[in-house]
């Protein structure tokens, strides 16, 4: 198994720049996350990781080698597309033991690899029949069985349960996560679905227009995000952004929105002109004793949880309660925010202000 | 705006029955949302009121009216289909204008400007008015297809997935929107889908479909917490309800088969040693996936919990649901 190292990679597509210089790495056993929206390079740095596109610049290393410009056939990794494409006219033991038979590899040998490949994926009762009639579960299962059973030196993987429904996709994350513990491979996974790399990943990276916006654990990026998309993108409801027009100083300790005064992590740099004020749904309280009003304009049900959306002077803003309490919609209530938890961010650059509840993560991370 | 009932209404094609003496009343002004995996009778249920299909038994009323033999057109009903349908020559503005110009609606032009403005509004898509619809993105088509329904002011919406096929972002937007629009006109809405963050939060009453069998019509407070079955107690919650054999804890009652623990019905600290598998931060909630006699479940705990793979946590249950042998929940 291996550690991935990207370095400065620069990809363009003629005047295109799909991804400039970006630089991770995904260490040995990771189970790593390419998060970001469509068009925003995640893809592309996937294929350059895999040898199907070649870097403008850069390096990438696997296991120290520098193998950029080597062609896919040389990396030995795997790679699992969104749609799993099965070869209709084999059977499923075929269909899994085909890349080691075209690989040279003798019969028995294969023969042995794929049952341990079918019992680590539970499908030994299914290697006989053919793939046409299974479902898309097994199909799924299949597909990963091939490229496991050559046991390269990392998976990658392009939104493999994107075309799944709902139900069906959340129980393959969990299996897929399971059998990642299991097998301990490193695995690249690119997605765009915040929640699925919060709940697979035991790193993410957040990309945006070509741009590595941030990378680290799961949840250092949700609670100190480093830029307001980052921000934006991770959690549902997304965090909270209200604007405000001021000056922050080095070491102060609250700030000023509509007259109200609210304390945040004590500040490690100053900025002042637009700024936003953030705050994420669950760390506001509502208190009626509270000088900061805000008038509920909407209410939705979630079972544990409910989102009360509120109209404030700084704009909307959504809060996660518990369902117990009641709240009506037209209601007018006072508003605080968990002081600790509070992100300030420059509004043109969007970039996070470092504070001292937040720098352990965005200048170590 | 009007009520809409299905009494015992029956459909099968070829040997698959689709749907199964279903009778439902959706009340003036409620917004009833139709929940089921693929394959429950979702769909058809739509297709039945809007008359693009014909129930093999039953009858359906809409504002009184019995539906039988009427078509989709005499129905009064403007539907959403989840693959939107544009009139790809028109502009934006034409295609929400189109169906206010139906010469039975005598609609003045100051009356659709007004209504085709408030409604681009709405689904922000004020800029694209003058656009081609060829030249929106999918989630602009969709929006618009919306709002064609949204300038009418049929006796029913039906919506079929609506927002499938929207980013999250938007998704969340319109969920909103959408349930603002419906409380404030007082429509009566019948919508379909398999997204149950759109159930929860939009609807009023939750119809819950098991292999064309209504089985369960609530509210979704009373569906989430006080299900009639296995099944329909599956329908909502994030993480899915645990169901495991009722014997496992202590306190079952006579005919208990299954106990069902949603993560508010598991007390962590108290009671018998479950082993961590695996902590999953999703940021404003962390789930733990516990191992306790040999079965898996999953619940909630603080976002910063210090729990790791492999300690152990003492959990109980409180309040539980029970259910017999066929799943049937026992009160």
């Amino acid at each position: 198994m291996a550690q991935i190292r990207i370095e400065n990679v620069r990809k363009e597509f003629g005047s295109f720049t799909a991804v400039q210089a970006s630089s991770f790495t995904v260490e040995d056993g990771e189970f790593f996350m390419l998060l970001g929206p469509s068009g925003c390079g995640k893809t592309t740095t996937l294929r350059m990781m895999a040898g199907l596109e070649l870097p403008t610049s850069g390096q990438i290393y696997i296991d120290g080698e520098e193998v950029g410009q080597k062609p896919a056939s040389q990396r030995d990794i795997a790679f699992v597309f969104q749609m799993f494409a099965l070869y209709p006219h084999m059977n499923v033991g075929k269909n899994i033991s085909y890349p080691l038979l075209s690989q040279g590899i003798p019969k028995t040998e294969a023969r042995k690899r794929v049952a341990e490949v079918a019992r680590i994926l539970g499908i030994e009762g299914i290697l006989d029949r053919p793939v046409g009639g299974l479902s898309g579960g097994d199909r799924q299962r299949v597909a990963l069985g091939r490229a496991i059973v050559r046991e390269p030196k990392a998976f990658l993987m392009d939104e493999p349960l994107g075309a799944l429904d709902a139900e069906f996709r959340e129980h393959m994350s969990h299996e897929l996560r399971a059998l990642h513990d299991r097998m301990g491979a490193t695995t690249v996974y690119v997605t765009h679905d915040q929640l699925e790399a919060m709940q697979m990943g035991d790193k993410i990276v957040v990309m945006n227009h070509g741009v590595v916006e941030q990378y680290g654990l799961p949840q250092a990026i949700y609670d100190w995000p480093a830029t307001k998309f980052v921000a934006q993108f991770i959690g549902s409801p997304p965090m909270n952004f209200l604007d405000f027009h001021g000056m922050v100083g080095k070491g102060m300790t609250s700030v000023s929105l509509s007259e109200a005064k609210f304390d945040v992590p004590e500040l490690r740099e100053g900025a002042s002109g637009d700024l936003i004020f953030g705050v994420r749904p669950e760390h506001i309280r509502l208190d009626d004793s509270a000088p900061y009003k805000g008038l509920v304009i909407a209410t939705e049900y979630l079972g544990t949880t409910q989102i009360i959306t509120f109209d404030t002077p700084n704009g909307l803003l959504k809060a996660r309660v518990a369902s117990t309490e009641t709240i009506r919609v037209g209601a007018q209530t006072g508003l605080t925010f968990d002081q600790r938890t509070i992100t300030l961010f420059e509004a043109g650059a969007g970039r996070a202000l470092l504070s001292a509840a937040n720098e352990g993560v965005l200048v170590n991370g | 705006m009007a009520e809409v009932t299905l009494t015992g209404v029956s459909k099968s094609f070829g040997p698959d029955v689709a749907l199964d003496d279903v009778t439902m009343s959706i009340r003036d002004g409620s917004f009833v949302v139709l929940l089921g995996p693929t394959g429950a009778g979702k769909t058809t249920t739509l297709r039945m009121v809007s008359g693009l299909d014909v129930p093999d038994a039953g009858h359906i009323t809409i504002g009184g009216r019995t539906m039988t033999g009427l078509t989709p057109a005499q129905r009064d009903v403007a539907m959403v289909f989840q693959q939107y349908s544009l009139y790809p020559h028109l502009t934006v503005r034409q295609n929400l204008e189109f169906p206010l110009k139906s010469p039975l609606l005598k609609t003045t032009q100051t009356e659709i400007e007004r209504k085709v403005g408030e409604v681009a509004e709405v689904l922000q898509i004020s800029h694209k008015l003058d656009n081609k619809a060829t030249a929106l993105s999918g989630g602009e088509m969709q929006r618009v297809s919306i709002g064609r329904a949204l300038v009418r002011n049929p006796s029913v919406y039906l919506m079929d997935e609506p927002l499938s096929s929207l980013d999250a972002k938007l998704r969340s937007d319109l969920r909103v929107e959408l349930k603002r629009i419906q409380a404030s006109s007082g429509a009566t809405l019948l919508y379909v889908t398999h997204d149950q963050i759109e159930a929860m939060t939009m609807a009023t009453h939750v119809g819950v479909l098991d292999k064309g069998k209504l089985v369960q019509f609530g509210s979704p407070r009373e569906i989430y917490e006080d299900p009639v079955s296995i099944y329909a107690a599956s329908r909502l919650g994030q993480p899915r309800i645990n169901v495991l054999p009722a014997g496992l804890f202590a306190g079952a009652p006579v005919g208990a088969e299954k106990i069902g623990l949603r993560p508010e019905q598991i007390v962590q600290g108290e009671g018998e040693d479950s082993l961590v598998k695996r902590v999953e931060h999703l940021g404003d909630q962390t789930r733990l996936h516990l191992s306790f006699k040999d079965h898996e479940l999953i619940t909630v705990t603080n976002a910063h919990t210090n729990l790791s793979n492999g300690d152990i946590v003492k959990i109980r249950p409180n309040n539980p649901f029970y259910f017999d042998a066929a799943g049937t929940r026992l009160v």
